[in-house]
């Protein structure tokens, strides 16, 4: 049967996504499927989001992966470490409801997750 | 002018190692870094931070690194120009010439860049009017501390730099420190020096809050501050300074005629040569296909752009391939006794 010969329809193969919006300054709404267990900075990188720079590459050492997460959104993500806050110290306007999208790992109770990109990163 | 076999730009660990490969197979060279230190992102980003990807180095800090590579690069007599951008690079004739920001030249057939993500620069504050004052009272590094005595210094950062000179400037200056939130990350002795100090009287904390506005007209008159419930608060001041870490940009690398796609250089998978002969990049500034952005990756890269390197600075003669377990000229090159 088909199913036998297309990889995708076998169950094990189903990659479960999380549907992740970017609204970037001027306001355009770039919405992506993201795989469960990336990072929201990966989503936007592998999807070329402009305005997530992400230049050491997701170690928390730079603050250029930089969002402002939704507010209804902002408490059902997992709380932050305490190296993110100290990264967002030096991120380029830091707002209360910023967070490092390199941090926050994509799932489906993340499922719909909108973030706004800042006017810049550094 | 220096002149040089190769010239590496970056002394993070994939310049420290690529300058060992050239040596290795004697060629001289000499490394350019923006930073006042070795190391590059190892030691400016990470210093403290275990790395557990190191062939044969189960783990190690982004310090111990560097100075294992220092250490790996003893034998062999490298001239480090720290402090110094790579401005310009353009060609003449069969070499190319290299010039810095603080106008220092070098000629030679072979740039190897191997700068990360670019030059460390300072971060700077979001407020668009701060550039007008920068360098004449907002300053984002001190350079004398005396211009500052008997004025009023407003200071912003929560981390060491911050921190270290909120206490320092105390002496002799009023100094307000304005930091985003009430949890400072410097080291806990300062952290509780400032808590003293704002007790005393000497140092006036606003935390919570961040900047907003800037006013003046040759010199910075005041500042407004503002915090999360939008509350502003004016401040007098006579300069500001903004310590929030380092940045890297990519800065005049775009501008030497490479393909640059996404902050990166386009290179073969043989020389780890640039769309420019004699122009190579490795580490994480250059890019091909599956290219991994790891440490390892850059010491393979180096070893292998360093063996392109000979052809152009010795054209006359032919590279032969040799071990260090066995070759004599090596142990020579590393000043080790032979067999």
């Amino acid at each position: 049967m088909f199913s036998h010969t297309c990889p995708i329809f076998l169950h094990n193969y189903i990659i479960l996504m999380a549907k992740i919006t970017f609204i970037t300054q001027d306001n355009k709404n770039h919405t992506v499927d993201v795989q469960n267990g990336l990072t929201v900075m990966e989503g936007a990188v592998q999807n070329d989001i402009p305005g997530i720079d992400a230049d050491c590459g997701g170690g928390m050492a730079c603050a250029t992966c930089h969002v402002y997460v939704k507010d209804d959104w902002f408490d059902k993500l997992p709380a932050k470490e305490d190296g993110e806050e100290d990264m967002l110290d030096m991120a380029f306007e830091p707002k209360k409801n910023s967070r490092l999208s390199c941090q926050i790992i994509v799932s489906d109770d993340l499922d719909g997750l909108e973030v706004n990109i800042p006017s810049k990163q550094s | 002018m220096n002149k040089t076999d190769a010239l590496i730009i970056g002394a993070g660990p994939t310049g420290l190692f690529t300058a060992h490969q050239l040596k290795l197979i004697g060629l001289n060279c000499e490394i350019v870094d923006n930073l006042d230190k070795i190391g590059g992102q190892c030691i400016e980003l990470y210093p403290d931070k275990p790395i557990y990807d190191i062939p044969a180095v189960p783990e190690c800090t982004g310090e111990e690194l560097t100075n294992n590579l220092i250490n790996q690069i003893k034998p062999f007599d490298i001239k480090f120009h720290l402090s110094e951008r790579v401005d310009e690079v353009k060609k003449e004739g069969e070499n190319w010439i290299v010039k810095t920001n603080n106008d220092k030249k070098f000629s030679t057939p072979n740039v190897i860049i191997a700068g990360g993500v670019g030059s460390f620069e300072p971060r700077k504050f979001p407020v668009k009017e701060c550039e007008k004052f920068e360098n004449n009272s907002l300053f984002y590094s001190i350079r004398d501390k005396k211009i500052f005595e008997g004025k009023t210094v407003s200071i912003f950062g929560g981390g060491d730099s911050a921190l270290d000179w909120a206490v320092e400037l105390s002496k002799n200056s009023k100094v307000n420190l304005i930091h985003r939130r009430d949890d400072f990350r410097g080291a806990q002795a300062t952290v509780d020096k400032v808590n003293e100090l704002a007790k005393e009287g000497k140092i006036n904390l606003y935390t919570k809050y961040q900047m907003s506005s800037i006013k003046g007209d040759n010199q910075i008159k005041s500042i407004d501050i503002k915090n999360d419930n939008n509350e502003i608060k004016n401040i007098k001041t006579d300069y500001v300074l903004g310590f929030f870490g380092l940045i890297m940009q990519l800065g005049p690398i775009a501008n030497w005629g490479l393909n640059i796609d996404k902050k990166t250089i386009e290179v073969d998978t043989e020389k780890f040569e640039t769309n420019q002969k004699g122009i190579y990049a490795v580490g994480d500034i250059c890019n091909y296909p599956g290219k991994l952005k790891l440490i390892l990756s850059g010491f393979h890269e180096g070893a292998l752009a360093a063996r392109a390197c000979f052809k152009l600075a010795r054209p006359n003669e032919k590279y032969r391939f040799e071990f260090t377990t066995s070759s004599k000229t090596i142990k020579e090159r590393l000043g080790v006794k032979g067999d």
